[in-house]
């Protein structure tokens, strides 16, 4: 009976120990949320995301920087999908894992999952900007950094959703004649669109919240255009938030709001983006 | 597409070349579909099945029974060149369709898999709708003529046309078990074979499901010759015109077990006087 008690009570304490560690993640992320909703919802309105950065505080939007991040999100997707989803599908199609280089490959592509992003800015530097493609710092250089960062992220969720569909598809396409190519086209990719494009969002939203690797590749600080074209210069949030922040603010112009209304807006289309994509998961998600 | 000659049919008179070893011709006995010749398949080295050799006829039903891991549903699979698909998977000896060695230099798997199709163990409707599981199929081989005639035609010979005509438009994955696996079935008629194989069809069914198989059998051996590989010895009894009975050997001296075919005859003479006292044992159940 007694070693009954001790153990209900030591299994009453570890969950209390487990409660407070998800409290204490919990309220560090509220106080963080209520701190930055205080001090940006004023900044919040139509002309904040529809100006452009200014000397004056009171006249300073996000627009160029908004701008900014779109365009560097297409390069970056129009990137990702085709390379990301093309080297899912030969690791997980065409690959034999008994070669050493395929094995290479796939260690390669864990590591440079968790290679910091800094890294990556430097790479787009040295090769993108300047180096042997010499695109200078523009939109497209960016776009292709960032698209560089994450594209590990794409090849592996990638791989899982085409993991995820049975052999017996595949058997079952390929008894009726099809070839290996028809089979992979017409019913393994269909059957993992869902799982590919969660991990595609997934990634984006990653890459929409880096700053390094843009200010290595020279993203601009202060710029009062849209980006007109791939081979035009660009500030994304992240650089406009870190700007503002970095700013002596006074009475007269105070920049501390303004990167708070920032922050609000990057945090309103990652949880748009990380909501579509539980969405399409929970929608599509194919039971076999 | 490589190098590969399209695998001509022969239309008469080739009777595939007899060999020692082969079970002599019976009264009235049709033309020999498949010829095997020797045939020993082999993962990566290590035998699963050993020196199979007999024939198997037009318009019939080939039944191949025996207890698991005997090597009956890896002999089907070199049938139709499946277990191309599975790495270190090799076939030797002679597998002869309509007198042509499917495993000569140039013939081609797909090509094969046209001609010959299968139906697995347990039902793999793809995820899509009725109509295109079974228009896949003629699809990706292009051919010819009125889709919905073709998709109506199929349904109808595999005994399903009544049950799903209103709902062809709806989702496989909505079927009952036994009706996946017709559909598998008529999925598979859709491209116009001249064998079914059919690989325990029915291991996952309920015994009306089962009986409703049968019974599409014993009409589709009209138009078709059916290889079906059974667990249920009644199956076999009841649905084939001759059946071989495999077994499984501890290999001389050797770690590994390999099936060996002992006995291949007419179903009756199987079941009422086998010559091998091995089979006796395993059709009365005394053994398996």
């Amino acid at each position: 009976m007694r070693a009954a008690r001790s153990s209900k009570l030591r299994d009453a304490a570890f969950r209390i120990a487990l409660l407070t560690c998800i409290g204490i993640s919990l309220l560090l992320l509220g106080i963080l949320l209520v701190d930055v909703v205080r001090d940006g919802i004023g900044q919040l309105s139509f002309d904040f995301l529809n100006r452009f950065s200014s000397i004056n505080a009171k006249r300073s939007g996000i627009e160029a920087a908004l701008m900014g991040t779109l365009w560097l999100m297409a390069v970056c997707a129009g990137f990702i999908v085709p390379i990301g989803v093309a080297t899912a599908v030969y690791l997980e199609e065409y690959a034999d894992n008994g070669r050493w280089w395929n094995r290479l490959i796939e260690v390669n592509i864990q590591n440079l999952a968790a290679v910091p992003s800094i890294v990556y800015g430097i790479l787009g530097l040295a090769f993108l900007v300047r180096g042997p493609l010499s695109l200078g710092n523009v939109v497209l250089a960016g776009g292709l950094t960032l698209g560089l960062l994450v594209l590990p992220v794409v090849i592996i969720s990638g791989r899982e959703a085409i993991r995820a569909v049975p052999s017996s598809i595949r058997e079952g396409s390929l008894a009726l004649g099809a070839t290996r190519w028809q089979t992979i086209w017409r019913q393994v990719l269909p059957a993992s669109i869902p799982g590919i494009a969660t991990g595609v969002i997934l990634a984006l939203s990653r890459a929409i919240g880096e700053t390094a690797p843009l200010i290595v590749v020279g993203a601009a600080t202060f710029i009062a255009f849209n980006p007109s074209g791939l081979d035009s210069q660009f500030t994304a949030l992240p650089i406009q938030i870190f700007d503002w922040i970095s700013r002596p603010s006074n009475d007269i112009n105070n920049y501390k709001p303004l990167a708070a209304g920032g922050i609000l807006v990057l945090m309103i289309l990652l949880l748009a983006m990380n909501s579509i994509a539980i969405w399409l998961r929970n929608r599509y998600e194919q039971k076999w | 597409m490589g190098a590969s000659a399209p695998l001509k049919r022969r239309i008469t008179g080739a009777k595939a070349p007899a060999v020692e070893g082969a079970p002599t011709e019976r009264g009235e006995r049709g033309e020999a579909i498949f010829g095997l010749r020797d045939v020993t398949v082999k993962y990566i080295g290590v035998p699963a099945v050993r020196g199979i050799g007999f024939d198997i006829t037009e318009n019939e039903i080939t039944a191949l029974i025996g207890p698991s891991g005997c090597g009956k549903s890896t002999l089907i699979r070199c049938l139709n060149r499946m277990n191309d698909l599975i790495p270190g998977a090799t076939v030797e000896g002679t597998v002869l369709y309509h007198g042509q060695d499917l495993y000569a230099a140039n013939v081609d798997a797909v090509e094969v898999r046209k001609r010959i199709g299968m139906v697995f163990q347990k039902p793999n409707p793809f995820p899509k709708s009725i109509y295109d599981n079974i228009a896949f199929g003629p699809r990706v081989l292009g051919m010819k003529g009125d889709m919905d005639e073709i998709v109506e035609r199929a349904l109808t010979r595999g005994a399903l046309w009544d049950e799903v005509k209103d709902r062809l438009k709806s989702s496989a994955f909505g079927m009952s078990g036994g009706q996946q696996q017709r559909l598998c079935i008529a999925r598979c008629l859709a491209v116009e074979p001249d064998v079914i194989l059919m690989d325990e069809p029915c291991s996952a069914l309920d015994p009306i499901s089962t009986g409703r198989i049968e019974d599409l059998m014993l009409e589709l051996k009209e138009l078709y010759s059916i290889v079906i590989v059974t667990h249920n010895m009644q199956q076999a009894a009841r649905v084939s015109d001759r059946t071989a009975f495999f077994t499984v050997e501890l290999d001389k001296g050797e770690q590994h077990r390999t099936g060996q075919m002992v006995e291949f005859d007419e179903t009756d003479k199987i079941f009422t006087n086998p010559s091998d006292s091995r089979t006796e044992a395993y059709v009365t159940g005394r053994v398996g």
